[in-house]
């Protein structure tokens, strides 16, 4: 499996939360591969991974497929889209942003950057309310193709940069799907002592809601949430965050599992798999957080693939991280008995 | 429309570094015209008309484009950088560039909004709190590809959209350069000189020197203007429009124009039957502004093209703007002889 092909595949598929179709039968494309019986349901893709038998724990594997984006709000009188954002966006880079209006066709458009003169040498950053994008269209021409609840999104695609690492937008947790794919690569010929089923849920990025009523739907007793987090970057404060190239990190927190986290240290220590740590307080901001509390509880964990400029149209990993991801699942699920 | 502008847009030419543009007018140029190249890199050419006119006439329209330059390497692989010509930080942030002469990839980051204070989210960044990130793992590394100095340049996609827009970076002057290739390969009335200048974005340089050169009586220089007709702008706060044609200037921040050239140029449009504007801010500049005040004058009029989003890595113009603008220009390069 060519990972960065595969990741190139997820991320040039759009899908904003509660947005998913096109990405998810990208997503349910892959998957099949390995989980032929996979589906999708509420947004939701599943699949079961091998054999199915009472008696062993049951593993669910999870990575959101939802990215930030952006959604059609208003159309102004002059023919400006409005718009309202779709998870945590920075308001600060979107100036003369390239964006798709995915309405009844895709149609490109700018986000209006007020010109200098305007600012009075000083810009500030738009309230959202206040952005909007210029789609060279009349009111008149846009409202015959673009509806309110359209998804809008950043136009920049999969790039690599030297040394494995790459940009584009949704790698958050576009990311995370290849890993698992990949671990599921490597072990398609191996029999497991556990059940596995995999989760690429929707909606992470409006609090977790596909997890919550997949999990109930799949009922495991164990959970890995595999997403990305902080990579290190300047300016930020180097011990929150964990750094490219150095492999997956383990989380460790008072709401996951300890149990499964030093399984999941132990498999990487023994098999020389290079891991990191993150050290989290209280909720994670992953889909662990409901995970450990679906139905009668059950034990989850974070692993993390570190990741630069979050939430940007730039986002920036290491491909190394994605692969070494994978194999720590693969391990993982190797030696649970 | 032909494919100049597209091609055009689509080359890297930060002011000081605008050989890749050069060398494409050239080679278009080359048969039909005589032309020289001066020491600062200005190309200054003369195309033969039916007639020669008692007063020299020049077109110009400028090379250079706004961009970046890289001013350091930092321990952990990341470059710091400036702006060459005036870029809002607002639109640096998040994007996609171009380094050096071999295009490395590389992107314009920032910490991450969940790490920012409420404060910081609503406080756009000053150009040194930005840095480029091409994948370097440490200084050591990034030394390999990268040297100070080296030209940096947005990553930006030519796009048709809407109804006949089209999204660019460097539109500004690339739609000049592509107006006076249009012209100059048609024989005109009267022998022209069509000079495309180096450096206007760090101070009207090139300008400064082929005007000397060149020392004309007439100039007409093709352009892109500041429109502000977008979401919120209201009155003469709009500056100008896109859609609405050519942009004539009465003065700008570099320029008193010649009243009587700015007069012609609204009675020839309304004659050709092309719409016509004015701005309705004062502000900005461009070439003319060293131009007019060459030798011992230079009666100088500025014909611009509405471009919404000057100076960011999505500048947005009407192909229609475009065709009428060449339209007036063909036009007055007549009538300002006759």
């Amino acid at each position: 499996m060519n990972i960065k092909a595969v990741i190139k595949n997820l991320v040039n598929s759009k899908g904003i939360s509660g947005n998913e179709n096109c990405v998810c039968e990208t997503a349910l494309a892959l998957l099949k591969e390995y989980c032929p019986d996979a589906y999708i349901k509420n947004g939701n893709v599943i699949g079961k991974f091998g054999s199915f038998s009472d008696n062993r724990p049951h593993i669910l594997l999870d990575a959101h497929i939802d990215q930030v984006g952006m959604i059609v709000t208003y159309i102004t009188d002059e023919g400006f889209i409005k718009i309202g954002n779709v998870g945590g966006l920075d308001r600060r880079l979107l100036p003369a942003q390239q964006v798709t209006i995915h309405c009844s066709k895709q149609i490109k458009g700018v986000i209006c950057s007020v010109p200098p003169h305007l600012t009075k040498g000083k810009s500030s950053v738009l309230k959202i309310e206040d952005v909007a994008i210029d789609t060279g269209y009349s009111k008149n021409e846009l409202e015959k193709i673009v509806m309110q609840g359209d998804m809008v999104t950043f136009d920049t695609v999969y790039t690599e940069l030297i040394n494995d690492r790459i940009t584009a937008s949704a790698l958050d947790d576009r990311c995370g799907i290849a890993s698992i794919l990949y671990a599921l690569e490597l072990l398609k010929d191996t029999s497991l002592n556990c059940n596995v089923t995999v989760l690429f849920s929707a909606q992470e990025e409006l609090g977790e809601r596909g997890a919550k009523i997949a999990c109930y739907e799949i009922n495991p007793d164990i959970a890995l949430a595999v997403d990305v987090s902080f990579g290190y970057t300047c300016g930020d404060t180097e011990h929150e965050c964990g750094k490219l190239s150095e492999g997956a990190m383990i989380g460790i927190s008072p709401s996951l599992s300890k149990e499964i986290s030093d399984a999941l240290i132990n498999t990487a220590k023994n098999n020389d798999i290079p891991y990191q740590l993150e050290v989290m307080s209280g909720l994670t901001s992953t889909n662990a957080d409901r995970f450990s509390v679906s139905r009668n509880g059950v034990k989850a964990c974070t692993v993390s693939i570190p990741l630069r400029y979050m939430h940007t149209p730039v986002e920036v990993i290491d491909v190394k991280d994605v692969e070494l991801t994978g194999k720590l699942i693969a391990q993982y699920l190797k030696e649970v008995q | 429309m032909n494919d100049y502008l597209k091609e055009l847009c689509l080359l890297n030419g930060v002011s000081g570094n605008e050989e890749n543009v050069r060398s494409y007018i050239i080679d278009k140029i080359k048969n039909i015209c005589t032309y020289s190249v001066d020491n600062l890199g200005n190309i200054i050419a003369c195309r033969k008309g039916r007639k020669t006119a008692d007063k020299k006439l020049m077109i110009s329209a400028h090379m250079d484009e706004v961009g970046l330059i890289v001013t350091s390497v930092r321990n952990d692989g990341t470059l710091t950088f400036d702006a060459v010509g005036g870029i809002d930080s607002a639109v640096i942030i998040g994007k996609k560039v171009k380094i050096g002469s071999d295009g490395l990839n590389g992107v314009v980051g920032s910490k991450a909004v969940h790490k920012l204070s409420a404060k910081q989210r609503d406080e756009a960044p000053e150009i040194s709190d930005l840095y480029i990130d091409f994948g370097a793992a440490d200084k050591k590394d990034a030394e390999k590809y990268v040297n100070i100095g080296d030209y940096v340049y947005f990553d930006s996609e030519y796009i048709e959209f809407g109804d006949n827009r089209i999204k660019s970076k460097a539109i500004d002057d690339r739609a000049g350069c592509a107006i006076m290739l249009s012209l100059i390969e048609e024989e005109p009335e009267y022998d022209t000189w069509f000079i495309f200048n180096v450096q206007e974005e760090i101070g009207l340089r090139g300008a400064t020197v082929s005007a000397y050169t060149v020392s004309p009586d007439i100039a007409i220089v093709i352009e892109t203007t500041t429109a502000a007709d977008i979401d919120g702008a209201c009155g003469a706060d709009r500056v100008c429009e896109v859609g609405k044609g050519p942009v004539v200037s009465f003065m700008d921040r570099s320029t008193m124009y010649d009243r009587e050239l700015f007069k012609t140029a609204f009675s020839l449009a309304d004659e050709i039957n092309i719409p016509c504007q004015t701005k309705s801010m004062i502000a900005g500049g461009n070439d003319s502004g060293a131009i007019h005040i060459s030798g011992s004058g230079v009666r100088t009029i500025a014909v611009s093209l509405p471009c919404r989003y000057l100076h960011s890595p999505s500048c947005v113009i009407s192909a229609k703007d475009y065709n009428d603008t060449y339209s007036l220009v063909k036009a007055l390069m007549k009538k300002v002889l006759d």
